[in-house]
Formats: C-alpha cells, structure tokens, sequence
C-alpha cells in the first residue's frame, strides 16, 4: 500500500481535531497551550503535504514561516501565563474573565 | 507680464503679515509708511500689467494664470488663479490707486493711536482680499475674497472697540453681510449643479452661448443678487452701512464708499451673461430696488446733522444708481459711476475726516460753520468733491450720473424720474452740507442748545434752593417769636409777683431796704417785659421782610420759568443767530469755555495730498467715457470684452440725449439753489425737510432692532430648542435604544477564551459549509 498524499492530510486532520477538541475541553493554559501547538502542526503537515505533491518550494518555505510565528507566539504565551501565576492562586483558564461584556 | 498678477494682492497681504507680527515694535508714523508702500507697489504693479494688456489685440485681452490647485476633489476643482481682463484691471487700478491715497491720509489721521501698527495692518489685509475678490478666476476665490473683505470691515468698524456703540456697529454689519453672504454660497452651489465649474472663463462662456435653462439663470442670478445687496448696502440689507460709521474715517472713505461695497456691482457685472439669460424680471427687480434706494437714502441723508452719517447714506444711495445702471444693462455706466464715485466719495470722506481731525472729533454739522476760511485746503477740495457729486459739469460726477439717467430713460422714463428726484436730493443735502460745514457764522463756540437748556435748569434750581433758605430763615424767626412770646409771659408773670410782693409789705416794719428792694425788682421786672416786648417787635418786623423777600423769590422763580420756556421754544431757530446766552451766562457748563479757546486748524500734508490728488482725479475722471462720439468712449471699448455684447444701446436720439443732459443740469443746479435759499439765505425754516421721521431713517432700522430683539429672538429661540429638543432628541434616542438593544448581545461576551474558541470554530465550519455548497461540490 503506498503512502499516498491523502494519507497525510487524514493525519493532518486528525491532529487538528484532537488540537481543537483540546482547547474546547481542557482547562490547563499550558496544556491548552500545547492544544494550539498541536493545530499549528497539523496545518504545517498539510503544507508539506501539498508541497511535495505538488513539486514546488513554497509550500516547504511557509514550514519555516510557520515555525518561526510559531517560536514568537509561544515565549510571548508562556510569558503571560507565567505572570497570570505569579499573581493568582489558580491557572484554571476559566477562572479569568474579567473581559466579559 | 500678466503672469505677475499673483503679485498684487500678495503684495498688501505682506505687509499685513508684516504689520500683525512687528508693528509694535516697528512704531507709530514706520509702519504707516510700510503699509502705504505695499500699496502703491500694488499700484505700480497694477499699472504696469495694464499697459501690457492694453498692448495686446482688443479680444485677446483674457488672462488666467493657475498658482496651483486648491482644492482637487473629483470633479470639483477650484485652482488658485487669477483672471487678469479689463474688468478686473479697472477696479484693481481704483483699488490700489485710492488705496495708497488712502493709506498716506490715515498716517496723518491715526496719529496718536495707541494702536497705530493694528491699524494699518488691517488696512493691508483689507486691500489684499479686496483684490482678491476682484482677481479670483473662479466664484469660490471671488468668495474668498467677499468674506476677507467683511471680516477686515467688521475688525475696522470695531476698531475702537472698547466702546460698547462701535463693537456691536461691527457686529450689525457682519451680521447682515452674512444674509447676502448665503445668496452668495446659494448661487456658487447652483452654478457648479449647473455648469460642472464654478471657472468664470468656462461659466461666462457656457452662459454667453445661452446654454442655460431660463429658470436656473433666474436663480442664480436672484441669488448672486442677494450677495450684492449685502454687500453693497442696497434695500433691505442696507441696515449696517449708516452704523459702519463707527469706524475710523479713513476707513469709512475705503471700505464703505470707495471698494468694498462696490463689490457687489462688480460681481453682477462680471457675471452679466447670466444676468442676461435669466428672466426679464430680474434685471428690471435690479433696476428698482437700485433706484428705489437711491431715493429713499437721498431723503434719509436730507435730515442728517451727523457729517458721517450724510455721507454715509449718500453712499448707499449712489450705489443705488449703480444698481439701476446694472439693471438697465449699462453695465459700462455702472463701472463708471463705480470709479468717478470711488474718487469724489473717498474726497468727501475723507475732507469730512479732516474736518473731523480739525474739530476735536465733534461730528455734528450744526457746531461747525466758517470753516472755510480755518482749513482752506479742505474746504476747497470738499467743494470739489460736492460740484462732482451734484451733477455740476464739467465735474466728473455729472457724465457718469448723466449717463446712468440716460440708461434709465432708454429702459423707462419712471425710473428716470425716480432717478432725477433723487439727483435733486443729493445736489441739496450736499449742498446743505457745505454751507453747514464751510459757510456761514463759526458756531463751534457757541453755546448749545442743550447747554443752554442746563444753564436755565441750574438757574432755576439756584433761585429755588435761595427761596429754600428764605423759608427755613422764616420758620426759624416764628420759632424765635413763639419763644419771646413765653419770654414775655413769664416777664409779666414775674412783674405781677413782684408787684404783689411789694403792695403786700408791711408799710410798719421798718424794713426799708426791703421794700427798696422789691421797688427795685417791679422796675427791672418791668424792663425785661419792655425789652422782651420790643424784641418781639422786631422780630415781627424781620418776619414780614422775609416772607415779603419769600414772595419775590416765588415770583421770580415764576419769572425765570415762563422765560426758560420762552428761550427753549427759539432754541431750535438759533441756527445762525449767535444764541443769547446773557440771561444764563454764569451758569454754563465748562465746556463752552473749552470750546472757545479751541482753534480749529489746517491738517497735516500727509492728509492734505490725498485731498488734493482725489479733487483732481474728481474733476477730470469724467474724461474717460465721454458721450460725444465713439471713439470718446474710452471706457465702454476698454470693457467691451468682458461684456460678451450684452451691454445695451441707447435707442434714444441724439437730440433726447441732449435735453435730458439738460434737465438733469438744471434740477442739479435747482437742488443746490434751494439749499442756498433755505440755508444760506434762511427764507425756509430748515425744520420744514429735516423731519424726525426721515432722521430716524423713516423708522425702518429702529422696527427691525425691535422686531429682531422681541418676536424675532423668540422666533429664533424656538428654533434653536426644536434643534435641542426634536432634532438632538432623536439621534440621542436613537442611541439610547441601540444601547438598549445591544445588552442582550453583551451576554455573548463572557470573557472565556474556551468559548471564543468555540464560536471562532462554528463560524469556521460554517464558512467552509457555505463555500462547499457554493460551488457545488
């Protein structure tokens, strides 16, 4: 049985469903974090994907992109949620809503 | 050359910034000279673009030059250009000319001013929106320069503002400029909806070529007119020009004779071609409401004491014949009558300025007299300025008037008779004018009637005040003759006692002493009786002189009462008999004294030389359009291109030509003759044409300040709490109810980013469905 691209995309969205469902169910900001790695990933796989498929570069030279807003968005993340511990006794992520309407 | 067009406004606007930056520190008579120097760089340059233009071919005499594009905004486009063409030219080269004249007068006039620099400042900037109302090449610009001209009015009549009366004169005028000022924005609005340009070269052209629709030329053309008679004082926006007086003469002689108010005749005549395509009606409302004001001034300025205040509604009637010139299609009669006006008005003004400097400020017509022979120059350039403006040839006044009445004639001979009356007027109270200001006795020292009026009160209140005393003294007395009288009761009383005393002695008892004794007290008890009664004697007598002096005081207080009436009813014929002040002479006010010692004298040649410039200019301005022969007709060739062939001919022969000419020489000479008769020679009791009524402007100033200070302010107040209330209330209810509405929406926003996530993934989902089921797969 070959290793068609569909294969990869069935993977893809796979890892993508299990990202979201994650973030919609779990509480822990850092698991939720990972949730949201998870999501990235499985968008770059899709990338990768259809780059090969397709024979260009540019699906490849987005991976990169990707990484890189990936890497930013993480130390910017991880620096709240360790200031939000600092000051409160939980991390629950429910338990912050002060910018309810 | 016409490429440096742009210069000539800038020129003044330079000073101007100049002036408002440094003028303090520049001093009073430098920056007086700094301004009159931008002006006549003005001049010169204006000149010298003339000459060019008039080198060039008759019909090749249109100039536009493009500074840049001020206002690019689709279709619309507004550059900042300007249109070098005769029209603009001739009142450019009055403007700057009469202008620099002057500028040089106010340096003499505004000496002292402690604020000489602002002055001249304002005057600057004056003359650079003037100039840009005349040289813009599109209607926005001529607006710009409309609304620079009205605010450098209002801060000039206001110039002295810490007086209460000139702050709200500027008002008043601004506040009616800006009823014409909307005709004006109308008009501009209509002419871009119709013709896609507010451009005069491409208006004027489209509109020449009768491309327009009859009823929207009407409207435009009724709107422009409302703008002109805001700003040239036509009836009934005429109201500010009288009360524009408040401002420094100088400024009266540019401003509101000379330039600014001319401004509306300029724009009716540069947009004639519309004019001509509107309905016949509206250049015959124009011709009409021109004379009709030119007579209904004339019979206002008849009882004006106030020397402003005449020239004041001269001018609003003079440019009611420019306004009948433009309605009859004599738009060349117009510009003329425009410019030998501007030249004898501004004499006039500002010979009435130099009287003014010479009397202390006094304004009143009535306490001058004689002053021909104190300020000779002035008085001769003045008479100059009075031949010109009564249609006496070969002054200039009478050919462009001649020619205006001429015009009249040719549309209908009822507005040339409206128009002949009210030369007849403006020949007499000129006329009258002159003899009150030149002519005659030197009344400046007289005592006035109002004066004299005090001096008899205080007499009366003296003379009462005395009769006072008198009747305290008289109360005093009887209270003394109440006290003899019990002096002499308790005398007598004493006498009795004494004498019963002395009867009733033992003659036995050899007490002699005593009965020597009491002998003694009968004889002073008796004494003290005389004496007290001899006071009261005299104390009687001294009671009937003092009521008797009482008396003669009441009597006289009577006396001096009935004669006080008799004096108040001659006071307002003492004209010119010196008034007798002998009954009352020690009871004047101080002032009278002050006036005495006052000399009145000749001014400064800075104010001098203008005089003189502008009294030639008024003899001979008459030369440029003479109606003997074409080629005679300066003028009317020089405008002709700017004209677009719709200035009308006369259809009346040579002959008519000549008698009306005659007619309207004869009624000019009959006006200042009966002004002699009744002011120089007294066979007419001047009351009999100096009516309250006409002083007080036939009441039509006074009902409007009421009606707008009752029901108008009333009306206006509704109007502004149905803006506060209706208008404002609906779009805050508006607000109120999509505040309302939206709280149910604010439960969506629970602040937990779980359920953000949640929707951000249905609405993903949901645009993915959207897009599927779109193309169909």
């Amino acid at each position: 049985m070959e290793v068609t691209t569909t294969w990869y995309l069935v993977l893809a969205a796979a890892l993508f469903t299990t990202g979201t469902v994650g973030v919609l169910i779990r509480r822990n900001p850092l698991v939720l974090f990972m949730c949201v790695e998870l999501m990235l990933n499985a968008v770059t796989l899709t990338f990768v994907a259809f780059g090969s498929a397709l024979g260009g570069l540019s699906g490849q030279m987005a991976v990169f992109f990707a990484l890189v807003v990936a890497a930013a968005e993480v130390v910017i993340g991880l620096a709240i949620i360790v200031a939000i511990a600092r000051r409160h006794p939980t991390t629950a992520i429910d338990d912050f809503s002060t910018l309810r309407g | 050359m016409s490429d440096l067009a742009w210069l000539i406004p800038i020129l003044p606007l330079f000073g101007s910034l100049i002036l408002l930056l440094s003028g303090r520190r520049i001093g009073e008579p430098r920056s007086g000279w700094i301004a009159t120097s931008y002006v006549l760089a003005s001049f010169v340059l204006t000149f010298i673009v003339y000459l060019d233009v008039l080198s060039h071919d008759e019909h090749h005499r249109r100039f536009t030059s493009t500074l840049f594009t001020w206002i690019p905004a689709g279709d619309f486009s507004v550059d900042i250009g300007f249109l070098v063409d005769p029209l603009s030219l001739t009142m450019c080269l009055f403007i700057t000319g009469v202008g620099t004249l002057i500028h040089l007068y106010s340096i003499g006039y505004m000496h002292g001013d402690p604020d000489f620099s602002r002055f001249f400042a304002y005057l600057n900037l004056f003359t650079f929106s003037m100039l840009m109302l005349v040289l813009g090449d599109n209607l926005l610009l001529t607006f710009l320069g409309w609304e620079g001209v009205g605010a450098c009015s209002y801060l000039l009549i206001s110039f002295w503002f810490t007086d209460e009366k000139n702050a709200s004169a500027g008002k008043k005028a601004f506040i009616t400029n800006r009823i014409g000022d909307w005709g004006f924005m109308i008009a501009i609005f209509l002419t871009f909806f119709t013709f896609g340009s507010i451009n005069y070269a491409e208006i004027l052209d489209t509109a020449a070529s009768n491309q327009v629709l009859e009823s929207t030329a009407t409207l435009i053309a009724v709107m422009l007119f409302i703008g002109a008679i805001g700003k040239s004082a036509q009836f009934p926006l005429y109201l500010w020009l009288p009360d524009a007086m408040a401002g420094p003469t100088p400024v009266s002689a540019l401003i509101h004779a000379a330039t600014m108010v001319t401004s509306g005749i300029y724009l009716l005549t540069r947009v004639n071609p519309i004019l001509a395509d509107a309905a016949s009606w509206v250049p015959t409302m124009i011709a009409w409401v021109g004379v009709g004001t030119a007579l209904f001034a004339a019979t206002v300025a008849v009882a004006q004491n106030d020397i402003k205040k005449v020239l004041a509604y001269s001018t609003v009637s003079q440019l009611g014949y420019m306004f009948l010139a433009v309605g009859t299609g004599a738009y060349v009669a117009a510009i003329f009558h425009m410019i030998t006006h501007a030249f004898f008005k501004a004499l006039l003004f500002l010979g009435s300025g130099s009287v003014i400097h010479g009397m202390d400020g006094d304004q009143d017509m009535r306490h001058y007299g004689g002053l021909r022979r104190l300020m000779p120059i002035t008085s001769i350039t003045f008479i100059i300025g009075w031949l010109a403006i009564a249609g006496v040839p070969p002054f200039s006044g009478f050919w462009s008037k001649d020619e205006i009445l001429a015009f009249a004639w040719n549309e209908s001979p009822a507005l040339w008779a409206v128009g002949l009356v009210t030369a007849v007027l403006t020949a007499f109270y000129m006329t009258r004018q002159v003899i009150l200001t030149f002519f005659g006795r030197y009344r400046f020292a007289d005592a006035r009637p109002e004066e004299i009026a005090t001096a008899w009160e205080t007499r009366i209140g003296r003379t009462v005040e005395m009769a006072e005393e008198i009747a305290a003294e008289i109360e005093k007395i009887q209270k003394e003759i109440g006290e003899t009288q019990t002096e002499i009761e308790t005398a007598k009383t004493h006498l009795t006692e004494t004498q019963q005393a002395a009867t009733e002695i033992d003659p036995n008892d050899d007490a002699e002493s005593d009965s020597e004794a009491l002998a003694e007290a009968v004889i002073k008890a008796e004494d003290q009786v005389v004496s007290a009664e001899n006071k009261l004697l005299e104390l009687q007598n001294a009671l009937q002189l003092a009521e008797e002096n009482y008396e003669t005081t009441k009597r006289e207080i009577e006396e001096i009462k009935s004669e006080a009436d008799e004096e108040s009813q001659q006071l307002d014929s003492i004209f010119d008999d010196i008034p007798d002040v002998n009954k009352v002479k020690e009871y004047l006010p101080a002032e009278v004294e002050k006036r005495v010692e006052h000399h009145p004298h000749e001014s400064p040649w800075t104010m001098t030389l203008p005089l003189v410039i502008l009294a030639g200019l008024a003899t001979v301005a008459g030369l440029i359009q003479l109606p003997f022969s074409s080629t005679l007709k300066r003028l009317e060739h020089w405008l002709e291109p700017t004209l677009f062939h719709n200035e009308v001919h006369l259809t009346i022969s040579g002959g008519t030509m000549w008698l009306l000419a005659v007619i309207a020489v004869v009624s000019g000479l009959f006006g200042v003759l009966f002004a002699t008769f009744v002011y120089q020679k007294k066979r007419i009791r001047p009351q009999v044409f100096e009516k309250a009524f006409l002083a007080d402007a036939w009441t039509i100033d006074r009902r409007v300040s009421n009606f707008m200070g009752g029901p108008g302010t009333r009306g206006f107040q509704a109007i502004s709490s149905f803006d506060s209330q209706v208008v404002d209330g609906t779009i805050n209810g508006v607000a109120r109810l999509v505040e309302w509405k939206s709280k149910g929406l604010q439960k969506i926003q629970n602040g937990l980013i779980r359920t953000y996530a949640a929707l951000i993934g249905l609405g993903v989902v949901a645009l993915l469905c959207w897009f599927l089921v779109r193309s169909n797969i």
